[in-house]
């Protein structure tokens, strides 16, 4: 590598003023409240981190918006639903097939991810309202295809001029009988960003779908893996260390899943939750209303995927099953050992930075620390402050306007089918024993003291970021790829994995360190400079011999 | 198992639903044509998911950085009119980005409540929120009407407004390429170099999203039609606009509003339309088209006719947006082949009467529809199959599923690089066009042929 490196004298404290300076001054003071130096390991009290807050307009934001993280993130990886968006083409469009939703419906099962439908509302459906509209496209893709759940998805304008889509919706499940249609107010404009969206996604799930399937899937160990999306094919390879150790996983919310999958997941013994911020209250609801207790997991590193598979055994209790999990962890670490010995030597000391996601940021430094990589500084998406200080801080959450436009959903154990899976000694003497139920840490604790954290980054901050640390890889999105790289910096892509993946798991692992030694390793970067350029002064004259 | 595997046969009439779009909305087009412009941050005035869907669409496209701010609307912005997240956004535009100028375009949102943009604009201008030579420039793009194709129309009237004739003509000739690709703009300025015409290209992104990686990144790349070249348009000589959907709007507001005559051309996709472009090109600049250009279409002739066998009654099916496709089927028709199937999302019936006039008195029976999508097309391909697709990425699924080459053209191509680097439009674009096509067909040819019939030379 012929990079040459930057040399970081500056503190963080003045870097933070530096990124500040150029704000407008009431825009420095609201970014000052996201941009926090890390002193979360060594504080009692580690500083408040603001968060969950509206992107400042003209801000160029890595953020998008409700309807996206509703239909596209939550509602898309599901195979078997015909989502149809209501609204002008464009957000249709733009959500179809770009999340990689891989799926495996098997060779005769329904899978609708490959089409877009949509109402394609004209002038005249926005003056004289569209419900009629809608009405007609559901019955259209009900004739045409049959499905067993139709969902509805409501873009910005259908807000605004107030097309009742759930009254639509109720009209047309009667009518069929035999079809289940629900809708989503995932307007653009509610919430400040994806994570309205997921919020709306599950409650409506939780409400029109799960519980719906009576009989019980066969199987010991029963779990619900929920906030796995199944990029690049994590969903499968978890899977495939499932069945290896013998857990049956019930239902995925929502990588690779499917409208039965959803309907019978209320036969799990137990919740894994994997991204917290997308899902940790369908989690709770779950356990109010059936009494399966939840616990957060991580399959994202090797060390993180036997810590949590140990977990789910630990859980059960079951002697077999556990022997049966280390001898898989065991089997497993072989091959993450072996490609260890072959990347960490490329990448040990190299630094990273990662602005992705609602918990990606958090996860997959766990990979970067098996790789001996340091994270200099990372941050959210669309978080809220538990994710970044840990779910303890949840009761100290003042809503403000914009999160109370998401709804609440009011839920109490279910009469017939409220089942608590462990009595309350069996938990007290799990929790006693350093077992944790429904707990997650945050971000903050994990990095390093002087690190600097910042919330719904911008394409600013990570130019300045990149100019004064110059990291030896940056992670984020499609939108920020580019410009990173055009500094010479090498970009992962961690929402889509640059197409490749899957990350998750041990194999996934594997695949990470590959992934990350290709580009710390990468020869391109030493090209961006043309010999001419090195010594653009010409001194001499070359003469031919 | 067939990725599209729900699509039937039998072709059921559709009034309400849309399955697989053969267009998207307004704003994008916008947004792809403001970065034609130099120094320019394109603005997306609405929700932040608008600008997001946007920037990744085009960015997945080009395989470049797209820069482009969002008001950020939330439910506040929504009830009460966008007015303060525009002002806000402008002022923290100009401190933080410090751009030449601001397109800003609108979205479903903000045209629903209603929001004006040269009122707001007026106002920032007031309230000194817009820096001593720095420009703002506004399109309206409700997503509810036409297609994308509208979107990018109506920013580049909205450049064209920019004018401020001032009596004294130049010598210069407007050209407005359409939505076709960096390279593609690229290509029609060295065409019109080599003619010897002086032209002023808008909008151009070529410099924009076809930039060398060098270590530094630009926000504001070296390429972009600059505002001083915007104001002058309206002394140029005459306005050529390339293409009905795409830029006779505002080749018409020039000739209307600044006298500067114009005249609406094909896109100079294929033989006839790029002979056409150059012979308008010549008659313009009062010169002979250099002996360069003519050997470059005898070039292209040479090619078609060395290989015609090939070509000659292959049926296509064809996406995309309107502009194209009719140059690229009277192309495809000159050659002898047949495209059976042109679908586009943008409405326009003119369209389908355009299609017709090229596929009359062929030997073929062409099925268009505006207004149309990719499920209908399916459909028609499982009646009748044909020989090669020729559209953007989305039809990859067709293309597995029933066994047919894909050439990939068009819009958004996702999957795919070098179209930002080679022209498809000229002669030149028609030489690439056709190796492209020949690849397909023979490489199908290599593999289905019998053992005995596996030939060497073809």
């Amino acid at each position: 590598m012929a990079k040459t490196k930057k040399l970081v004298q500056l503190t963080p404290t003045d870097i933070k003023e530096d990124i500040l300076a150029k704000y407008p001054p009431k825009v420095a003071r609201k970014r000052a409240k996201q941009i926090m130096i890390n002193e979360a390991t060594g504080s009692d009290s580690p500083p408040e981190i603001l968060a969950n807050v509206r992107t400042i307009p003209g801000i160029i934001t890595m953020r998008g918006c409700t309807y996206a993280g509703c239909k596209g993130v939550i509602m898309g990886p599901t195979r078997d639903i015909v989502n149809i968006t209501h609204g002008p083409i464009g957000c249709g469009f733009y959500s179809w097939l770009t999340r990689r939703n891989q799926t495996d419906a098997g060779p005769d099962g329904d899978n609708f991810m490959t089409y877009c439908f949509s109402t394609d509302m004209q002038d005249q459906d926005i003056i004289f309202g569209g419900e009629k509209k809608l009405a007609a496209a559901i019955q259209e893709a009900y004739d045409l295809l049959h499905p067993k759940g139709i969902c509805v998805f409501a873009t910005c304008p259908v807000g605004l001029i107030g097309d009742d889509i759930h009254a639509v919706a109720r009209k047309m499940k009667e009518k069929f009988g035999d079809c289940n249609v629900f809708a989503f107010s995932c307007e653009g404009y509610k919430g400040v960003s994806q994570s309205a969206g997921h919020h709306i996604a599950n409650n409506q799930v939780f409400t029109h779908l799960v519980g719906e399937q009576t009989k019980a899937q066969e199987g010991e160990f029963k779990i619900n893996l929920l906030g796995e999306y199944n990029i690049g094919g994590d969903g499968f390879e978890i899977d495939r260390i499932f069945k290896k150790c013998g857990i049956t996983c019930l239902s995925t919310f929502s990588g690779n899943s499917s409208y039965d999958q959803f309907a019978r997941s209320h036969h799990a013994d137990l919740n894994l939750v994997m991204c917290h911020r997308s899902i940790n209250y369908v989690a709770d609801m779950m356990e109010t209303k059936y009494g399966i207790p939840w616990i957060k997991v991580n399959f994202i590193s090797a060390d993180s995927t036997a810590k949590s598979l140990r977990k789910i055994g630990e859980y059960f209790g079951d002697e077999a099953l556990m022997e049966r999990i280390e001898e898989v962890i065991a089997e497993e670490m072989k091959g993450v050992q072996a490609a260890l010995a072959e990347h960490k030597p490329h990448t040990e000391g190299k630094t990273a930075m990662l602005f992705v996601g609602g918990s990606r940021a958090h996860h997959y430094q766990d990979l970067f620390t098996e790789l001996g990589m340091k994270t200099l500084s990372a941050g959210y998406e669309f978080a809220h402050r538990d994710d970044y200080e840990g779910r303890q801080v949840i009761p100290d959450l003042v809503p403000d306007a914009d999160s109370r436009n998401i709804e609440e959903i009011e839920v109490s154990a279910d009469p017939e089918l409220y089942n608590p899976r462990k009595s309350a000694e069996e938990l007290k003497a799990l929790e006693d024993s350093g077992f944790e139920f429904k707990e997650y840490e945050g971000m903050n604790k994990q990095m390093a003291d002087g690190t600097i954290i910042i919330d719904d980054l911008n394409q600013y901050e990570a130019e300045k970021l990149v100019e004064l640390y110059k990291p030896d890889i940056f992670c984020a999105g499609i939108k920020e790829k580019y410009s990173i790289q055009k500094n010479g910096v090498p970009m992962l892509q961690l929402h889509s994995y640059d197409y490749g993946g899957p990350f998750a798991g041990f194999k996934g692992a594997i695949n990470f360190y590959k992934t990350v030694d290709r580009l710390v390793s990468s020869k391109v970067w030493s090209y961006t400079e043309a010999p001419w350029q090195k010594s653009p002064e010409l001194t001499g004259t070359f003469v031919w011999e | 198992m067939a990725l599209l595997r729900h699509t039937p046969v039998e072709v059921m009439e559709r009034k309400s639903l849309t399955i697989n779009p053969a267009k998207t909305c307004q704003p994008i087009g916008a947004m792809y044509a403001a970065l034609g412009i130099h120094g320019c941050l394109p603005h997306s005035h609405g929700s932040q998911g608008c600008c997001a869907y946007h920037r990744s669409a085009l960015t997945r496209h080009y395989k470049e950085p797209v820069s482009a701010s969002t008001s950020s609307f939330t439910e506040g912005a929504s009830v009460f009119g966008g007015h303060a997240n525009l002002i806000q956004a402008i002022n923290n535009i100009f401190t933080v980005y410090d751009p030449e100028v601001i397109a800003v375009h609108t979205t479903c949102l903000s045209e629903t409540i209603g929001d004006d943009l040269k009122q707001i604009f007026d106002k920032a201008t007031k309230e000194g929120k817009v820096p001593a030579g720095k420009t703002l420039v506004g399109a309206a793009t409700p997503s509810y009407v036409g297609s994308h194709v509208t979107g990018f129309s109506n920013m580049v009237k909205a450049m064209a407004q920019l004018a401020e004739p001032s009596g004294r003509k130049t010598h210069k000739v407007n050209v407005i390429p359409g939505w076709v690709e960096p390279a593609d703009m690229a290509e029609i300025k060295r065409l019109c170099a080599m003619v010897g015409v002086d032209v002023t290209l808008f909008p151009d992104t070529d410099g924009v999203l076809n930039a060398p990686l060098t270590g530094e990144y630009k926000m504001f790349p070296d390429g972009g039609v600059t505002i001083e070249a915007l104001k002058r348009t309206g002394d140029a000589l005459g306005t050529l606009a390339l293409g009905e959907w795409c830029s006779a709007d505002a080749a018409r507001w020039l000739d209307a509003k600044c006298k500067v005559p114009c005249t609406v051309l094909d896109m100079p996709f294929g033989l006839a339309a790029t002979d056409r472009f150059i012979d308008v090109l010549r008659t313009v600049a009062g010169v002979s088209v250099p002996d360069s250009v003519s050997n470059e279409r005898g070039q292209l002739v040479d090619m078609i006719s060395d290989m015609h066998q090939y070509f000659y009654g292959k049926r296509v099916a064809i996406w995309g947006d309107p502009d194209q496709l009719i140059s690229m089927c009277e192309f495809l028709v000159s050659l002898d082949m047949q495209p059976v199937y042109v679908v586009t999302g943008t409405p326009g019936k003119a369209f389908e009467r355009r299609i017709r006039e090229i596929c009359a008195d062929q030997p073929f029976e062409v099925k268009v529809k505006a207004k149309g999508d990719m499920f209908l097309m399916h459909q028609w391909i499982k009646n009748e199959p044909v020989d090669l697709l020729i559209g953007n990425t989305y039809g990859k699924y067709i293309a597995r599923d029933e066994d047919i080459p894909l050439l990939r053209w068009g819009f958004p191509i996702l999957d795919r690089q070098g179209h930002q680097y080679f022209p498809t439009v000229g002669y030149k674009g028609g030489l690439r066009l056709l190796e492209k096509i020949l690849d397909l067909l023979l490489d199908r040819k290599d593999r289905d042929d019998p053992e005995t019939k596996f030939e060497l030379v073809l």
